[in-house]
């Protein structure tokens, strides 16, 4: 839910009604208007579970709304891009959508691993429903929230469970990573498979054998065709270099 | 309707900003025509994720506008009839629904009849289970933003009835309830039927309310505008646009079926 999570700075930088409509037109597609200052504008397609580090790292690099975030499942930013949406660097929770990006075009040069995030097994705090181990998610009478199979943490939970030999009987399949975490905060399911890093005071962590902990990395690569690409290049060098190790690991990724 | 003699002039100045209205709201039609993969229509429509989503779709819309037209003509008899104080601010609180952005109905059902909800925690210790999760709570949502446009379709329909035929009724005899089944109901059938139409046609499409309280799980709370984007989330355009034509086919069908009968005479 919330592919936009942070709306595009595009009326500011419009001007004249004629620009707006113009700019709400091509908005449709995904793209900023075409203002005196797109060309300084970096639009980053990101992976639901970096909202709060790259939220962060865009105010710490730049003054005024230069780079416009939009967050959303990996696969969902993929087929935006397919659809001919137009931004300057795509950022996954995963190899997989990566490399539907790269087999498309829809990216250029080699992808850089940038982060790492583990899923982890989530109970609301007191853990109401006792939960001990991966095993309890087959139970019938347990509230269980999983991602959609398709969406990378969803990718993630199969595999974990296909590697404990659990079937899992969950009540929602939720259509990104964040959307997951928010049914577990509210306390609406007994346990959850979430990332590590979007682990809130109202959670606990089920301890988990080391075999059973799937690791996800995270890609970041220029889109092919980006009309910044040195505001790409900048953004993609921020976010591998020690601000954005930094704020990663404050929020809870591992960094190579 | 009266009709001028001569056609009127179309000022010059409104061709433009017609044509892109007309563009903002044609172009995206066109756009899902000109994507749909059609070699693959019948094989996308008989998929069992389509099927299942199509099935409960139409369970839970039919179930919310039977709920909504048992709640809601006693709800348009009280705002049309009723004397009492607060009145007007009771039908202002039934019109909410209708600009209230449906995430926010799925968070404030969450809030209410979630499990850590007022209501929700009272349900569960009374009777051990809890909405979120459920088909009950598709419908529920479904019935929270559909039953204002029942409500309103009905309201409208007794405001604009001839009471005397009522009134005669009452001199002869007829108990409240005689009238309203006998002389009141067939005489606003018409505004019952296109509130009812209005209401299943909004139920079919909701999707904030019931994603964010009764979650997404195919076959038990993943309707066919959530199956639409799960698919889009997941990368598959072409189910995407094709639940997509599905649901402008059903919304298109409605309108046709509205102006036909009821919305527009002469």
């Amino acid at each position: 839910m919330g592919v936009l999570q942070r709306p595009l700075p595009m009326s500011v930088h419009c001007k004249g009604a004629a620009a707006l409509l113009a700019g709400a037109i091509v908005a449709l597609g995904g793209a900023g208007c075409s203002g005196p200052d797109e060309s300084d504008r970096v639009t980053v397609l990101a992976a639901a579970s970096l909202t709060e580090p790259f939220t962060t790292l865009a105010d710490e690099v730049s003054d005024d709304d230069e780079i416009a975030l939009s967050f959303g499942a990996s696969s969902a930013l993929v087929e935006q891009l397919r659809a001919g949406a137009r931004a300057d660097v795509l950022a996954t929770a995963d190899t997989r959508t990566m490399a539907h990006a790269v087999d498309a075009g829809l990216v250029t040069g080699d992808p850089i691993v940038f982060a790492r995030n583990s899923l982890v097994l989530a109970v609301p705090t007191g853990n109401p429903g006792s939960v001990s181990g991966l095993a309890d998610l087959a139970r019938d009478e347990l509230r269980v929230a999983l991602c959609e199979p398709q969406v990378p943490c969803g990718a993630a939970a199969e595999q974990m469970l296909a590697t404990g030999g659990v079937d899992a009987r969950p009540d929602t399949l939720e259509a990104d990573a964040r959307a997951t975490a928010g049914k577990l905060a509210l306390g609406e399911v007994d346990a959850a498979l979430i990332y590590r890093t979007d682990v809130t005071s109202s959670m606990e962590i089920v301890d988990l054998p080391p075999d059973a902990v799937v690791v996800t990395e995270y890609l970041i690569a220029m889109v092919d065709g980006a009309s910044n690409q040195r505001g790409a290049e900048d953004f993609i060098t921020a976010v591998t270099g020690a601000t954005g190790r930094r704020l990663l690991a404050e929020a809870g990724f591992e960094t190579p | 309707m009266t009709r001028h003699s001569a056609e009127a002039r179309v000022p010059v100045l409104f061709v433009v900003p017609a044509g892109l209205g007309l563009a903002i709201l044609l172009l995206p039609l066109a756009g899902l025509l000109a994507r749909a993969p059609w070699n693959r229509l019948g094989e996308i429509l008989g998929s069992d994720g389509v099927l299942t989503a199509l099935r409960l779709s139409v369970l839970t819309a039919t179930l919310a506008t039977a709920i909504c037209l048992v709640c809601g003509i006693p709800l348009a008899w009280l705002l049309a009839r009723g004397s009492f104080p607060g009145r007007s601010l009771l039908r202002g609180l039934v019109t909410v629904p209708l600009v209230l952005p449906p995430v926010i109905g799925g968070i404030a059902l969450l809030v209410a009849f979630g499990r850590g909800g007022t209501v929700g925690s009272w349900l569960e210790s009374a009777t051990g289970t809890t909405l979120p999760f459920t088909t009950a709570a598709v419908v529920i949502a479904q019935s929270f933003v559909a039953m204002p446009f029942l409500v309103i379709a009905v309201e409208g329909a007794l405001r604009g009835a001839d009471r005397r035929y009522e009134d005669v009724a009452a001199t002869l005899g007829a108990s409240p309830w005689t009238i309203f089944r006998r002389v009141t109901l067939p005489a606003v059938a018409p505004g019952v039927l296109s509130g009812a139409v209005l209401c299943w046609a909004r139920a079919l499409g909701e999707f904030g309310a019931t994603i964010t309280f009764a979650g997404s799980f195919p076959g038990i709370t993943r309707t066919l505008p959530l199956e639409a984007y799960t698919a889009i989330g997941a990368g598959d355009a072409e189910t995407a646009i094709v639940l997509s034509l599905l649901m402008i086919v059903v919304a298109v069908a409605v309108l046709a079926l509205l102006r036909d009968r009821w919305l527009v005479r002469g």
